[in-house]
Protein backbone atom coordinates (compact mmCIF):
# COMPACT_ATOMS: atom_id res chain seq x y z
CA UNK A 1 0.00 0.00 0.00
CA UNK A 2 2.88 2.30 1.03
CA UNK A 3 4.21 1.32 -2.78
CA UNK A 4 0.94 2.84 -4.63
CA UNK A 5 1.39 5.78 -2.12
CA UNK A 6 5.20 6.37 -3.45
CA UNK A 7 3.61 6.21 -7.29
CA UNK A 8 0.51 8.79 -6.68
CA UNK A 9 2.39 11.10 -4.99
CA UNK A 10 4.09 14.02 -6.90
CA UNK A 11 5.98 15.65 -3.95
CA UNK A 12 9.59 13.79 -4.67
CA UNK A 13 10.30 14.45 -1.15
CA UNK A 14 7.30 12.81 0.50
CA UNK A 15 7.68 9.59 -2.06
CA UNK A 16 11.85 8.99 -0.40
CA UNK A 17 10.35 8.78 2.62
CA UNK A 18 7.43 6.45 1.94
CA UNK A 19 10.54 4.40 -0.07
CA UNK A 20 12.69 4.33 2.99
CA UNK A 21 9.51 3.46 5.14
CA UNK A 22 8.61 0.75 2.61
CA UNK A 23 12.30 -0.81 3.12
CA UNK A 24 12.17 -1.01 6.68
CA UNK A 25 8.82 -2.99 6.14
CA UNK A 26 10.81 -5.32 3.25
CA UNK A 27 13.17 -5.93 6.31
CA UNK A 28 10.47 -7.12 9.13
CA UNK A 29 9.15 -9.19 6.34
CA UNK A 30 12.56 -10.94 5.78
CA UNK A 31 12.99 -10.89 9.73
CA UNK A 32 9.90 -13.08 9.90
CA UNK A 33 10.89 -15.47 6.97
CA UNK A 34 14.05 -16.62 8.76
CA UNK A 35 16.47 -14.52 6.84
CA UNK A 36 18.29 -12.28 9.66
CA UNK A 37 21.30 -11.66 7.44
CA UNK A 38 19.24 -10.38 4.40
CA UNK A 39 16.88 -7.97 6.93
CA UNK A 40 19.63 -6.62 8.52
CA UNK A 41 20.97 -5.34 5.60
CA UNK A 42 17.28 -4.52 4.60
CA UNK A 43 17.37 -1.99 7.16
CA UNK A 44 20.74 -0.54 7.45
CA UNK A 45 20.99 0.21 3.15
CA UNK A 46 17.31 0.92 2.50
CA UNK A 47 16.06 2.73 5.23
CA UNK A 48 18.83 4.27 6.14
CA UNK A 49 21.74 5.18 2.75
CA UNK A 50 19.76 4.83 -0.20
CA UNK A 51 17.21 7.46 1.58
CA UNK A 52 20.11 10.28 2.55
CA UNK A 53 21.75 9.80 -1.06
CA UNK A 54 18.11 10.16 -2.64
CA UNK A 55 17.24 12.85 -0.41
CA UNK A 56 20.84 15.00 -1.30
CA UNK A 57 20.33 13.94 -4.73
CA UNK A 58 16.37 15.89 -4.14
CA UNK A 59 18.01 18.36 -3.33
CA UNK A 60 20.36 19.45 -6.38
CA UNK A 61 17.52 18.58 -8.42
CA UNK A 62 14.03 19.50 -8.29
CA UNK A 63 11.76 18.28 -5.82
CA UNK A 64 8.19 18.87 -7.23
CA UNK A 65 7.62 16.65 -10.37
CA UNK A 66 6.24 18.50 -13.29
CA UNK A 67 2.32 17.35 -13.46
CA UNK A 68 0.50 16.81 -16.98
CA UNK A 69 2.37 13.25 -17.53
CA UNK A 70 1.50 11.49 -20.53
CA UNK A 71 -1.58 9.26 -21.14
CA UNK A 72 -0.72 6.33 -18.69
CA UNK A 73 -3.28 4.31 -20.39
CA UNK A 74 -0.90 1.84 -23.08
CA UNK A 75 1.54 1.18 -19.75
CA UNK A 76 -0.81 0.12 -17.91
CA UNK A 77 -2.10 -2.41 -20.03
CA UNK A 78 1.69 -3.38 -20.85
CA UNK A 79 1.93 -3.90 -17.04
CA UNK A 80 -1.50 -5.50 -16.71
CA UNK A 81 -0.59 -8.05 -19.28
CA UNK A 82 2.65 -8.89 -18.28
CA UNK A 83 1.30 -9.03 -14.36
CA UNK A 84 -1.30 -11.47 -15.36
CA UNK A 85 1.38 -13.41 -17.47
CA UNK A 86 3.45 -13.52 -13.75
CA UNK A 87 0.24 -14.38 -11.99
CA UNK A 88 -0.30 -17.30 -14.15
CA UNK A 89 3.47 -18.53 -13.92
CA UNK A 90 2.95 -18.18 -9.57
CA UNK A 91 0.25 -20.65 -9.35
CA UNK A 92 2.58 -23.43 -10.39
CA UNK A 93 5.20 -21.77 -7.71
CA UNK A 94 6.14 -24.56 -5.00
CA UNK A 95 4.19 -23.25 -1.68
CA UNK A 96 5.95 -21.23 1.14
CA UNK A 97 7.70 -23.47 3.31
CA UNK A 98 7.26 -26.51 1.22
CA UNK A 99 10.16 -28.43 2.38
CA UNK A 100 9.80 -30.11 -1.15
CA UNK A 101 11.10 -27.25 -2.97
CA UNK A 102 13.77 -27.25 -5.53
CA UNK A 103 15.68 -24.58 -3.19
CA UNK A 104 15.58 -27.00 -0.80
CA UNK A 105 17.14 -29.98 -2.82
CA UNK A 106 20.47 -29.59 -4.50
CA UNK A 107 23.16 -27.65 -2.94
CA UNK A 108 20.91 -26.50 0.48
CA UNK A 109 21.58 -29.65 2.01
CA UNK A 110 25.13 -29.63 1.73
CA UNK A 111 25.50 -26.18 2.89
CA UNK A 112 23.71 -27.22 5.83
CA UNK A 113 24.63 -30.43 6.67
CA UNK A 114 28.15 -30.25 6.27
CA UNK A 115 28.65 -26.12 6.23
CA UNK A 116 30.01 -25.88 9.89
CA UNK A 117 31.92 -28.68 9.56
CA UNK A 118 34.16 -27.96 6.26
CA UNK A 119 34.28 -23.63 7.07
CA UNK A 120 34.03 -23.86 11.05
CA UNK A 121 31.54 -21.05 10.98
CA UNK A 122 28.53 -21.74 12.47
CA UNK A 123 26.47 -18.61 10.32
CA UNK A 124 25.83 -20.80 7.38
CA UNK A 125 25.09 -17.31 5.71
CA UNK A 126 28.57 -15.97 5.99
CA UNK A 127 30.16 -19.69 5.18
CA UNK A 128 28.07 -19.65 1.75
CA UNK A 129 28.89 -16.45 1.24
CA UNK A 130 32.78 -16.10 1.74
CA UNK A 131 34.12 -19.58 0.90
CA UNK A 132 31.36 -22.01 -1.23
CA UNK A 133 30.54 -18.74 -3.11
CA UNK A 134 33.69 -16.68 -2.91
CA UNK A 135 33.80 -16.00 -6.41
CA UNK A 136 30.80 -14.28 -6.81
CA UNK A 137 31.04 -12.43 -3.63
CA UNK A 138 34.91 -11.10 -5.14
CA UNK A 139 32.28 -9.83 -8.12
CA UNK A 140 30.29 -8.01 -6.67
CA UNK A 141 32.97 -6.40 -3.78
CA UNK A 142 34.50 -5.48 -8.05
CA UNK A 143 30.66 -4.25 -8.66
CA UNK A 144 30.31 -2.05 -5.63
CA UNK A 145 34.65 -0.47 -6.10
CA UNK A 146 33.36 0.16 -9.88
CA UNK A 147 30.10 1.51 -8.70
CA UNK A 148 32.21 4.06 -6.65
CA UNK A 149 34.42 5.40 -9.50
CA UNK A 150 31.17 5.85 -11.76
CA UNK A 151 29.82 8.46 -8.83
CA UNK A 152 33.19 9.66 -8.55
CA UNK A 153 33.44 10.29 -12.09
CA UNK A 154 30.13 11.56 -12.65
CA UNK A 155 30.39 13.87 -9.69
CA UNK A 156 34.07 13.96 -7.82
CA UNK A 157 34.71 15.42 -5.05
CA UNK A 158 34.65 18.97 -4.62
CA UNK A 159 37.00 20.71 -1.85
CA UNK A 160 34.83 24.21 -0.98
CA UNK A 161 35.76 27.57 0.71
CA UNK A 162 32.24 27.41 2.19
CA UNK A 163 32.78 24.08 3.89
CA UNK A 164 32.51 24.79 7.49
CA UNK A 165 32.85 22.26 9.62
CA UNK A 166 30.80 22.78 12.88
CA UNK A 167 28.31 24.67 11.49
CA UNK A 168 25.34 22.65 10.31
CA UNK A 169 22.94 22.93 7.11
CA UNK A 170 19.51 22.23 9.56
CA UNK A 171 21.24 24.53 12.26
CA UNK A 172 22.17 24.15 15.97
CA UNK A 173 19.78 21.31 16.97
CA UNK A 174 21.09 21.01 20.40
CA UNK A 175 18.75 17.70 20.96
CA UNK A 176 20.05 16.32 18.52
CA UNK A 177 23.86 17.05 19.02
CA UNK A 178 23.21 15.54 22.28
CA UNK A 179 21.48 12.65 21.18
CA UNK A 180 23.87 11.58 18.12
CA UNK A 181 27.18 12.22 20.15
CA UNK A 182 26.84 9.56 22.60
CA UNK A 183 25.26 7.40 20.14
CA UNK A 184 28.36 7.70 17.79
CA UNK A 185 30.56 5.61 19.50
CA UNK A 186 27.69 2.83 20.22
CA UNK A 187 27.74 2.91 16.50
CA UNK A 188 31.12 1.92 15.70
CA UNK A 189 31.27 -0.49 18.17
CA UNK A 190 28.42 -2.02 17.00
CA UNK A 191 29.47 -1.75 13.41
CA UNK A 192 33.11 -3.19 14.87
CA UNK A 193 30.69 -6.26 16.27
CA UNK A 194 28.69 -7.37 13.15
CA UNK A 195 31.84 -7.31 11.13
CA UNK A 196 34.07 -9.77 13.65
CA UNK A 197 31.30 -12.03 14.34
CA UNK A 198 29.80 -12.13 11.74
CA UNK A 199 31.15 -15.85 11.75
CA UNK A 200 28.82 -16.73 14.66
CA UNK A 201 25.96 -14.60 14.45
CA UNK A 202 24.31 -12.34 12.20
CA UNK A 203 26.54 -10.02 10.35
CA UNK A 204 29.30 -9.69 8.20
CA UNK A 205 31.46 -7.49 6.18
CA UNK A 206 28.62 -5.77 4.14
CA UNK A 207 26.39 -5.24 6.88
CA UNK A 208 29.27 -4.07 9.18
CA UNK A 209 30.77 -1.51 6.25
CA UNK A 210 27.05 0.01 5.54
CA UNK A 211 26.83 0.53 9.81
CA UNK A 212 29.66 2.13 9.76
CA UNK A 213 30.04 4.63 6.75
CA UNK A 214 26.05 5.08 8.37
CA UNK A 215 27.69 6.41 11.51
CA UNK A 216 30.33 9.09 9.63
CA UNK A 217 26.99 10.12 7.65
CA UNK A 218 25.07 10.73 10.45
CA UNK A 219 28.32 12.35 12.61
CA UNK A 220 28.40 14.91 9.12
CA UNK A 221 24.47 15.55 8.41
CA UNK A 222 24.41 16.62 12.70
CA UNK A 223 27.76 18.30 13.05
CA UNK A 224 28.06 20.06 9.70
CA UNK A 225 28.93 20.05 6.10
CA UNK A 226 32.45 18.64 5.89
CA UNK A 227 33.01 17.27 10.06
CA UNK A 228 33.02 14.23 8.70
CA UNK A 229 35.39 14.82 5.76
CA UNK A 230 38.21 16.04 8.25
CA UNK A 231 37.89 13.08 10.32
CA UNK A 232 38.39 10.65 7.62
CA UNK A 233 39.66 12.82 4.27
CA UNK A 234 38.44 11.56 0.81
CA UNK A 235 42.12 10.89 -0.11
CA UNK A 236 42.47 8.09 2.46
CA UNK A 237 39.06 6.60 1.21
CA UNK A 238 40.33 6.14 -2.35
CA UNK A 239 43.02 4.19 -1.02
CA UNK A 240 41.05 2.36 1.77
CA UNK A 241 38.65 1.37 -0.63
CA UNK A 242 41.12 -0.45 -3.34
CA UNK A 243 42.83 -1.93 -0.07
CA UNK A 244 39.62 -3.90 0.50
CA UNK A 245 39.28 -5.37 -2.88
CA UNK A 246 43.27 -6.03 -2.59
CA UNK A 247 42.85 -7.76 0.52
CA UNK A 248 40.09 -10.13 -0.91
CA UNK A 249 41.92 -10.63 -4.19
CA UNK A 250 45.01 -10.99 -2.54
CA UNK A 251 43.91 -14.16 -0.46
CA UNK A 252 42.64 -15.72 -3.87
CA UNK A 253 46.14 -15.04 -4.76
CA UNK A 254 47.92 -16.22 -2.16
CA UNK A 255 45.69 -19.83 -1.80
CA UNK A 256 46.72 -19.84 -5.95
CA UNK A 257 50.70 -19.64 -5.23
CA UNK A 258 50.41 -21.93 -2.40
CA UNK A 259 49.57 -24.46 -4.70
CA UNK A 260 44.82 -24.66 -4.33
CA UNK A 261 42.80 -23.05 -6.54
CA UNK A 262 42.05 -19.26 -6.54
CA UNK A 263 40.09 -18.44 -2.79
CA UNK A 264 40.31 -21.85 -2.02
CA UNK A 265 41.05 -20.82 2.11
CA UNK A 266 42.18 -23.99 3.43
CA UNK A 267 45.84 -23.39 1.77
CA UNK A 268 46.11 -20.28 4.01
CA UNK A 269 47.12 -22.72 7.35
CA UNK A 270 48.22 -26.24 8.27
CA UNK A 271 44.40 -27.29 9.40
CA UNK A 272 42.18 -27.06 6.87
CA UNK A 273 38.98 -25.71 8.97
CA UNK A 274 41.32 -23.61 10.54
CA UNK A 275 42.63 -22.10 7.13
CA UNK A 276 38.65 -21.89 6.02
CA UNK A 277 37.83 -20.40 9.13
CA UNK A 278 41.05 -17.33 9.01
CA UNK A 279 40.28 -16.91 4.82
CA UNK A 280 36.72 -16.52 5.89
CA UNK A 281 37.45 -13.43 8.56
CA UNK A 282 40.09 -11.58 5.84
CA UNK A 283 37.77 -11.71 2.69
CA UNK A 284 34.87 -10.20 5.59
CA UNK A 285 37.14 -7.66 6.41
CA UNK A 286 38.26 -6.64 2.71
CA UNK A 287 34.46 -6.45 1.66
CA UNK A 288 33.96 -4.67 4.99
CA UNK A 289 36.68 -2.07 3.94
CA UNK A 290 35.94 -1.87 0.81
CA UNK A 291 31.95 -1.46 1.52
CA UNK A 292 32.37 1.21 3.95
CA UNK A 293 34.44 3.25 1.77
CA UNK A 294 32.86 3.34 -1.43
CA UNK A 295 29.16 4.38 0.36
CA UNK A 296 30.89 7.42 2.74
CA UNK A 297 32.74 8.18 -0.55
CA UNK A 298 29.59 8.21 -2.72
CA UNK A 299 27.73 10.37 0.17
CA UNK A 300 31.07 13.21 -0.09
CA UNK A 301 30.56 13.14 -3.25
CA UNK A 302 27.03 14.19 -3.49
CA UNK A 303 26.93 16.53 -0.15
CA UNK A 304 30.00 18.36 -2.24
CA UNK A 305 27.95 18.90 -4.97
CA UNK A 306 25.16 20.67 -2.73
CA UNK A 307 27.49 22.74 -1.27
CA UNK A 308 28.80 24.27 -4.74
CA UNK A 309 25.36 24.90 -5.83
CA UNK B 1 -2.84 -28.06 1.00
CA UNK B 2 -3.68 -24.56 2.65
CA UNK B 3 -2.97 -23.16 -0.99
CA UNK B 4 -3.94 -19.34 -0.61
CA UNK B 5 -1.60 -18.37 2.32
CA UNK B 6 1.48 -20.76 0.68
CA UNK B 7 0.74 -18.23 -2.55
CA UNK B 8 0.02 -15.26 -0.95
CA UNK B 9 3.85 -13.51 -0.82
CA UNK B 10 3.87 -14.22 -4.48
CA UNK B 11 1.08 -12.48 -5.34
CA UNK B 12 2.76 -9.78 -3.72
CA UNK B 13 5.42 -9.86 -5.58
CA UNK B 14 3.50 -9.59 -8.23
CA UNK B 15 1.44 -6.53 -7.43
CA UNK B 16 4.60 -4.81 -6.24
CA UNK B 17 6.88 -6.04 -9.13
CA UNK B 18 4.16 -4.27 -11.51
CA UNK B 19 4.05 -0.99 -9.71
CA UNK B 20 7.45 -0.58 -9.82
CA UNK B 21 7.53 -1.38 -13.68
CA UNK B 22 4.42 0.72 -13.99
CA UNK B 23 6.12 3.74 -12.73
CA UNK B 24 9.64 3.00 -14.67
CA UNK B 25 7.55 3.03 -18.31
CA UNK B 26 4.70 5.44 -17.19
CA UNK B 27 6.79 8.22 -15.81
CA UNK B 28 8.36 10.74 -16.92
CA UNK B 29 10.50 12.42 -13.73
CA UNK B 30 13.69 10.72 -13.57
CA UNK B 31 14.08 10.19 -9.73
CA UNK B 32 10.94 8.58 -10.04
CA UNK B 33 11.85 6.31 -12.11
CA UNK B 34 14.30 5.52 -9.92
CA UNK B 35 12.37 4.99 -7.24
CA UNK B 36 10.55 2.48 -9.06
CA UNK B 37 13.57 0.73 -9.81
CA UNK B 38 14.35 0.02 -6.29
CA UNK B 39 10.57 -0.89 -6.04
CA UNK B 40 11.15 -3.38 -8.48
CA UNK B 41 13.87 -4.79 -7.11
CA UNK B 42 12.87 -4.87 -3.64
CA UNK B 43 10.06 -7.33 -4.90
CA UNK B 44 12.70 -9.78 -6.34
CA UNK B 45 14.37 -9.85 -3.01
CA UNK B 46 11.26 -11.01 -1.27
CA UNK B 47 10.43 -13.53 -4.16
CA UNK B 48 14.02 -15.43 -3.15
CA UNK B 49 13.74 -15.24 0.57
CA UNK B 50 10.32 -16.55 -0.01
CA UNK B 51 11.35 -19.20 -1.99
CA UNK B 52 14.94 -19.54 0.78
CA UNK B 53 11.71 -20.26 3.36
CA UNK B 54 11.12 -23.56 5.25
CA UNK B 55 7.84 -24.38 7.50
CA UNK B 56 9.21 -24.90 10.75
CA UNK B 57 12.80 -23.84 9.95
CA UNK B 58 15.11 -22.03 11.75
CA UNK B 59 17.26 -18.78 10.69
CA UNK B 60 20.38 -20.35 9.02
CA UNK B 61 22.96 -20.16 11.93
CA UNK B 62 23.72 -23.72 13.55
CA UNK B 63 22.56 -23.92 16.88
CA UNK B 64 23.05 -27.36 18.88
CA UNK B 65 20.02 -29.53 18.22
CA UNK B 66 18.46 -27.94 15.24
CA UNK B 67 18.12 -29.66 12.07
CA UNK B 68 15.51 -27.53 10.00
CA UNK B 69 17.34 -24.03 8.37
CA UNK B 70 15.88 -22.12 5.76
CA UNK B 71 17.85 -22.37 2.44
CA UNK B 72 21.00 -20.01 2.80
CA UNK B 73 21.61 -19.90 -0.74
CA UNK B 74 18.77 -17.53 -1.45
CA UNK B 75 19.92 -15.15 1.27
CA UNK B 76 23.78 -14.64 0.41
CA UNK B 77 22.34 -13.81 -3.30
CA UNK B 78 19.79 -11.24 -1.97
CA UNK B 79 22.41 -10.17 1.00
CA UNK B 80 24.97 -8.99 -1.70
CA UNK B 81 21.61 -8.22 -4.23
CA UNK B 82 21.19 -5.45 -1.80
CA UNK B 83 24.25 -3.67 -1.24
CA UNK B 84 25.79 -3.54 -4.78
CA UNK B 85 21.68 -2.20 -5.48
CA UNK B 86 22.25 0.76 -3.40
CA UNK B 87 25.59 1.04 -5.41
CA UNK B 88 23.94 1.26 -8.64
CA UNK B 89 20.92 3.36 -7.60
CA UNK B 90 23.85 5.73 -6.75
CA UNK B 91 25.33 5.56 -9.81
CA UNK B 92 22.00 6.26 -11.81
CA UNK B 93 21.12 9.28 -8.97
CA UNK B 94 24.99 10.64 -10.07
CA UNK B 95 23.72 10.73 -13.62
CA UNK B 96 20.50 12.59 -13.35
CA UNK B 97 22.31 15.16 -11.18
CA UNK B 98 24.11 15.35 -13.90
CA UNK B 99 21.67 15.95 -16.38
CA UNK B 100 19.46 17.93 -14.05
CA UNK B 101 23.13 20.52 -14.29
CA UNK B 102 23.36 20.17 -18.09
CA UNK B 103 19.60 20.72 -18.64
CA UNK B 104 18.00 22.08 -15.95
CA UNK B 105 15.24 19.39 -15.94
CA UNK B 106 14.87 15.64 -14.67
CA UNK B 107 11.70 15.32 -16.85
CA UNK B 108 12.07 13.09 -19.40
CA UNK B 109 9.54 15.07 -22.23
CA UNK B 110 11.56 18.32 -21.35
CA UNK B 111 15.18 16.57 -21.67
CA UNK B 112 13.64 15.04 -25.30
CA UNK B 113 12.11 18.95 -26.54
CA UNK B 114 15.20 20.41 -25.39
CA UNK B 115 17.64 18.01 -27.32
CA UNK B 116 14.97 18.15 -30.34
CA UNK B 117 15.53 22.46 -30.25
CA UNK B 118 19.03 22.20 -29.73
CA UNK B 119 19.03 19.89 -33.11
CA UNK B 120 16.64 22.51 -34.85
CA UNK B 121 18.63 25.38 -34.10
CA UNK B 122 21.90 22.89 -35.25
CA UNK B 123 20.29 22.35 -38.80
CA UNK B 124 18.76 26.16 -39.59
CA UNK B 125 22.79 27.37 -38.94
CA UNK B 126 23.95 24.75 -40.76
CA UNK B 127 21.16 25.59 -43.71
CA UNK B 128 21.39 29.28 -43.58
CA UNK B 129 25.18 29.09 -43.74
CA UNK B 130 24.89 26.80 -47.32
CA UNK B 131 22.80 29.49 -48.40
CA UNK B 132 25.47 32.65 -47.57
CA UNK B 133 27.91 30.45 -49.50
CA UNK B 134 25.73 30.02 -52.76
CA UNK B 135 25.14 34.00 -52.36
Amino acid sequence: MIAVAAIRLSDLFAVVMLFGVYSLLTAALFMDLDAVDVAFTEAAVGAGVTTVLMLSSLHLTKRWEVLPRRKPLLSLLVVGITGAALVYAVLDAPLLGDPTAPVHQHVTPRYIEQGAEEVGVPNLVTAVLASYRGYDTFGETVVIFTAGLAVLLLLGIHEDARMRPGVSAIGDQVVLRSVVKPLLPLILLFGLYVQFHGDFGAGGGFQAGVIFATAFVLYDLVFGDGSARSVVPPGWLHRLAALGVLIYGGVGVYSLLAGKAFLDYSALAADPVHGQHLGVLLVELGVGIAVFSVVLLIFYAFSGRSRRR
Amino acid sequence: MNFLPGIFNYLVVVFLMMAGFYVVIAQGNLIKKLVGLGLFQASVFILYITMGNLAGGRAPIVVEGVTAYSSPLPHVLILTAIVVGVATTAVGLALAVRIHEAYDSVEEDQIHAEDIAADEALMNAETTGREDGRR
